[in-house]
């Protein structure tokens, strides 16, 4: 699949996604709101099919971003996925990690740094914080000083 | 308790999980085979992301070189390559090969090491005084260059810090000959090895399925049959501009995973040779004023695989988010289809195989079905070490000594 043809695959999920961006040939940020993440996810892990690379946990004080990052190595193409959480309250989402292994440690570490949960993960341990670490506290919020 | 969470380690952020850092392995067996593993890190979490928030962005690429020590050019790199993109800028060209050469060096000297750590599980202790004596001209040259043996920082924003002087070039081709030559004799002396052969084919196989799930990156995938690789896939640095191989093996055990990382380090040197012949002159370095609003992606091939950064400016002069992500955060989690099955006297050579530190599994310990601890590091060590003398009696081969190698 050229990249031509890898866009003409992504947009065959259009009507999920709230924006389609591409600031360069081989850089993609596609947008969608918390209910469509686990079946964006699982369009470009299984159907694309792209690799998992990471996803980074963003707090934009309005709500929460997180991004998936995926690339697709054929043609060098790195396509984002920023699932926007709106409840700042009781933040959730649905894990992946069901049908994405590689994604049981990130969304762990998201869990400890930003306390968003991920509904239906096998195992949402702490994975980098401390055991005595405080409950409640998530150090990559913005409200929490260096 | 209120006194450690006034700690600087409040701050969040991937370290990498497996050089210099501690990990705890908890294996459950039955009988001697493998059930379960559990891995614990974070023992020694330094909260770079969050420090790297509080840095100007021209300050990161000191903290981020410090992730890892010996992927020390790699991080850097990814990072800047991802400002650069957000500020529009382009180092210039003789920027670009100077970076590709320091991190061919970094994954020469990289590869050596792993091999001599191998070396050292199966009882090759040979292999690890050899591998590492081979590595230090590397180390040395890297000295030459940057003023450092790790941790470089040769990476800045709009290009590098130090550059590779012209009259040093016809020094650095005469250790690549050497360094070529000895790691050609270390190659054909661990790929004809019997012994070897019968150790490490077929242990810790990690499927082609498996790897695909764990999303693994560098060597392992490509000791899976996957031939992904930043350096071409993804050109950056001066990488579109050389002729080279990604080395890839189908069987994913951990013979196929060293026969990578020996054959990489040939086309490593080949390509510093090719890179040296075409460094272009000229400055190594532009100016960078300021960054503004936006978000890109860096990511650079790392000796372990795909090292990636985020990064996102909002016009200021620090980032508001930066995110890092080694190549052992994703390499690691799939000990769990490659561990599971094994005996316990392969477990610390699967676990190397991947590239992690000594430190890690020096961490391990063995429970039975009941939770008591029946094995620890050293005695796992011994296991591996009888295992191989075993293969070797009864191959009917007599032991090496020191005297006996073929190099000097």
């Amino acid at each position: 699949m050229n990249q031509q043809e890898l866009n003409g695959k992504i947009s065959q999920i259009k009507d999920r996604l709230t924006a389609i961006e591409q600031p360069l040939p081989n850089r993609v940020y596609l947008s969608c709101e918390s209910e469509n993440c686990y079946s964006v996810n699982k369009f470009l892990f299984e159907e694309v099919p792209a690799r998992f690379v990471i996803a980074t946990g963003i707090d934009a004080e309005d709500c929460f971003e997180i991004i998936y990052h995926y690339s697709y190595d054929q043609t060098g193409c790195v396509i984002n996925l920023k699932v926007f959480i709106r409840d700042r309250e009781k933040p959730a989402v649905e894990s992946i990690t069901p049908f994405l292994p590689a994604a049981e440690w990130i969304e762990r570490e998201i869990h400890d740094i930003l306390g968003i949960d991920f509904i239906n993960h096998p195992n949402l341990r702490r994975l980098i914080l401390a055991d005595d670490w405080p409950d409640g506290v998530y150090p990559m919020r913005k409200e929490v000083k260096k | 308790m209120k006194k450690s969470v006034k700690k600087p380690v409040l701050a969040v952020g991937p370290f990498h999980p497996l050089q210099e850092e501690m990990e705890f392995f908890q294996l459950t067996i039955e009988g001697e085979i493998v059930t379960d593993i559990d891995v614990r890190l974070s023992y020694n979490h330094r909260g770079i992301e969050k420090i790297s928030e509080g840095l100007q962005f021209d300050q990161i690429p000191f903290l981020v070189s410090r992730i890892c020590g010996i992927c020390s050019a790699s991080h850097p790199l990814a990072y800047v390559q991802a400002v650069e993109e957000i500020a529009g800028v382009k180092p210039p060209e003789r920027a670009l090969y100077v970076r590709t050469i320091i991190n061919e060096f970094e994954r020469i000297h990289s590869h050596l090491l792993w091999a001599g750590l191998a070396g050292h599980f199966i009882g090759y202790d040979t292999v690890f005084m050899w591998a590492w004596k081979y590595r230090e001209p590397v180390l040395d040259l890297l000295e030459e260059i940057t003023g450092n043996r790790n941790n470089y920082g040769n990476v800045r924003i709009g290009g590098c810090r130090e550059d590779i002087p012209n009259e040093l070039i016809p020094k650095i081709l005469k250790e690549l000959d050497e360094i070529e030559k000895k790691t050609e004799m270390l190659t054909k002396a661990i790929l004809d090895d019997p012994v070897l052969h019968a150790r490490l084919k077929g242990v810790g196989v990690l499927k082609k399925e498996d790897a695909i799930k764990y999303a693994v990156a560098g060597p392992t995938a490509r000791g899976s049959g996957i031939a992904i690789d930043v350096r071409r896939d993804d050109p950056y640095a001066a990488y579109a501009d050389l002729d080279w191989n990604v080395i890839t093996q189908p069987e994913g055990d951990v013979f196929a995973k060293a026969v990578v990382r020996l054959l990489e380090t040939f086309e490593s040197i080949k390509m510093v040779r090719q890179a040296l012949k075409k460094l272009p002159g000229g400055p190594v370095s532009v100016e960078v004023k300021e960054i503004p609003p936006g978000e890109a992606i860096g990511r650079a091939e790392a000796p372990r695989g795909e090292t990636f950064h985020y990064v996102r400016s909002d016009g200021g002069n620090r980032p508001v988010r930066h995110k890092a992500r080694a190549p052992s955060y994703v390499n690691v989690p799939s000990f769990k289809a490659s561990c599971i099955g094994q005996h316990i006297s392969d477990v610390t050579l699967t676990l190397a195989a991947v590239d992690p530190c000594y430190s890690c599994t020096e961490r391990m310990a063995v429970l039975d079905s009941g939770g008591k601890v029946i094995a620890d590091y050293d005695m796992l060590l011994r296991l591996s070490r009888e295992k191989t003398e075993h293969i070797r009696k009864s191959l009917g081969l007599p032991k090496k000594k020191m005297e006996d190698l073929p190099i000097g």
